[in-house]
């Protein structure tokens, strides 16, 4: 992917904005804004600047919006505003109240959090691929640029390792220290002394599976989804509108299902933490 | 060289049949059902804001009731009691009258028992006379020639 440095540091401005070829616009497509200058994709050190940038954003415009509603939310015939907002959070809540039977005032707001920034990552997938990298490129000359976070394997990570955390607290808060010290070595095998390794071993795989697999699935579907929209782009023109299109009416299936299934899922794992067995 | 103002274009003609497909078919029943929650909040407010009204109403009429009900039970304890002091009077004055009658009745009784009396001893007393006069006399009288005498001295006495 790195093989040519000259398509991370453009020698000139123009020709970075520019790809000679369709594997190099692919590549420069699938690839972030990195700091430091030139570190590889496999540094632990680097940052990821657009995905960091555009989840703040993001992030900022989902919390100001909700800011805004609740700040302007009357017991009264609600406006609209405030009714989009109220029937996101039923929706949410309903969801919530469906698989997690205790409290909810955390995991509420949790899932109505990571719904709302995984809908928004997921539909910056709809801005035409090439608009806003060219023109930040043209512009400011920055070298690249990617907009869909969930794209970024870190950013998806990022929310399920954070659901990782959640997992082992609900744990111990649901069963205690020794409940769930106990459930880890016993279960699924029973309590055999024997049994205690194996027992915890597969434990620690099963708890390691559930942010793994949020993220990759996550990621996966609109790593794919953002590629398909590079590939389209390489069509000629006039035909784009018809697979783009197609690909895009499909993602007013994928950008919100995307966002329940990590919400859902979250919400189903914090619950078989919290439950006694 | 990519991108260029073809890709561009091209990509502007897929966002469009997106935002054509978000109008056709997701933006229509967002909004309606928006609505209806909205309709239905509006509604069910304004019902209770109506039967908040209607219970004002319902306990306005309710006190007014009761003053009313008030009013009347007073005005009908005043008059059973005039009508019991009235009751009271007029058996009072009956009771008055009777008697009048009763001690006009016993006058008139001993009134009369009086004269019957009188009358008696009169003829009593006038036989008692000729019984001693003929006695005096040691002869009889012929009481039917002597009779106005008699009376005469009977009315006398």
């Amino acid at each position: 992917m790195d093989s040519n440095p000259d398509l991370i540091h453009g020698t000139e401005k123009a020709a970075a904005c520019q790809m000679p070829s369709a594997d190099a616009y692919v590549v420069h497509h699938i690839t972030n804004l990195r700091l430091p200058k030139g570190a590889d994709s496999m540094d632990p050190m680097v940052w990821h600047v657009d995905t960091m940038i555009v989840s703040w954003v993001l992030g900022l415009f989902f919390l100001g919006f909700l800011y805004l509603a609740a700040r302007r939310a009357t017991a009264g015939v609600p406006g609209k505003l405030q009714n989009f907002v109220e029937m996101l959070v039923d929706f949410v809540d309903n969801s919530v109240k469906e698989s997690f039977h205790g409290p909810r005032n955390f995991v509420g707001p949790l899932a109505l959090t990571i719904f709302g920034v995984v809908f928004l990552w997921n539909l910056m997938d709809l801005v035409p691929v090439d608009y806003v990298p060219y023109a930040l490129c043209e512009v400011f000359g920055v070298p690249y640029f990617r907009i869909v976070p969930s794209a970024d394997i870190n950013a998806p990570f990022g929310l399920s390792l954070t659901v990782l955390a959640l997992i082992i607290i609900y744990s111990i808060k649901g069963k205690g220290f020794a409940g769930y010290g106990k459930e880890l070595f016993t279960h699924p095998f029973g309590g055999n002394p024997l049994l205690w390794i194996p027992n915890f071993l597969l434990n620690i795989v099963e708890l390691i599976a559930k942010p793994v697999s949020l993220a990759m699935r996550l990621f996966g579907n609109l790593y794919a989804a953002e590629l398909i929209f590079v590939l389209i782009a390489l069509l000629p023109w006039w035909i784009q509108f018809i697979p783009g299109g197609a690909w895009a009416i499909f993602h007013i299936l994928v950008v919100p299902l995307q966002a329940f299934i990590f919400m859902t899922l979250t919400i189903v794992y914090l619950s078989l933490a919290y439950e006694e067995h | 060289m990519l991108p260029s103002i073809w890709t561009l274009i091209g990509q502007a003609g897929t966002f469009l049949v997106f935002i054509w497909a978000v109008m056709k078919f997701v933006w229509p029943p967002m909004t309606q059902a928006m609505e209806e929650r909205r309709q239905k909040i509006a509604e069910g407010l304004a019902q209770s804001e109506e039967a908040e009204q209607a219970l004002d109403r319902a306990r306005a009429e309710a006190e007014d009731v009761i003053r009313q009900a008030r009013q009347k039970a007073g005005e009908i304890i005043d008059q059973a009691g005039k009508r019991g002091t009235q009751i009271v009077e007029q058996a009072k004055e009956e009771a008055l009258s009777e008697r009048d009658r009763q001690v006009a009745a016993a006058e008139a009784e001993i009134r009369l028992a009086t004269n019957q009396a009188r009358e008696a001893l009169r003829e009593r007393l006038a036989e008692l006379a000729v019984a001693g006069a003929s006695r005096v006399i040691e002869k009889e009288i012929d009481a039917k020639a002597h009779r106005d005498m008699l009376d005469k001295l009977a009315a006398e006495l």
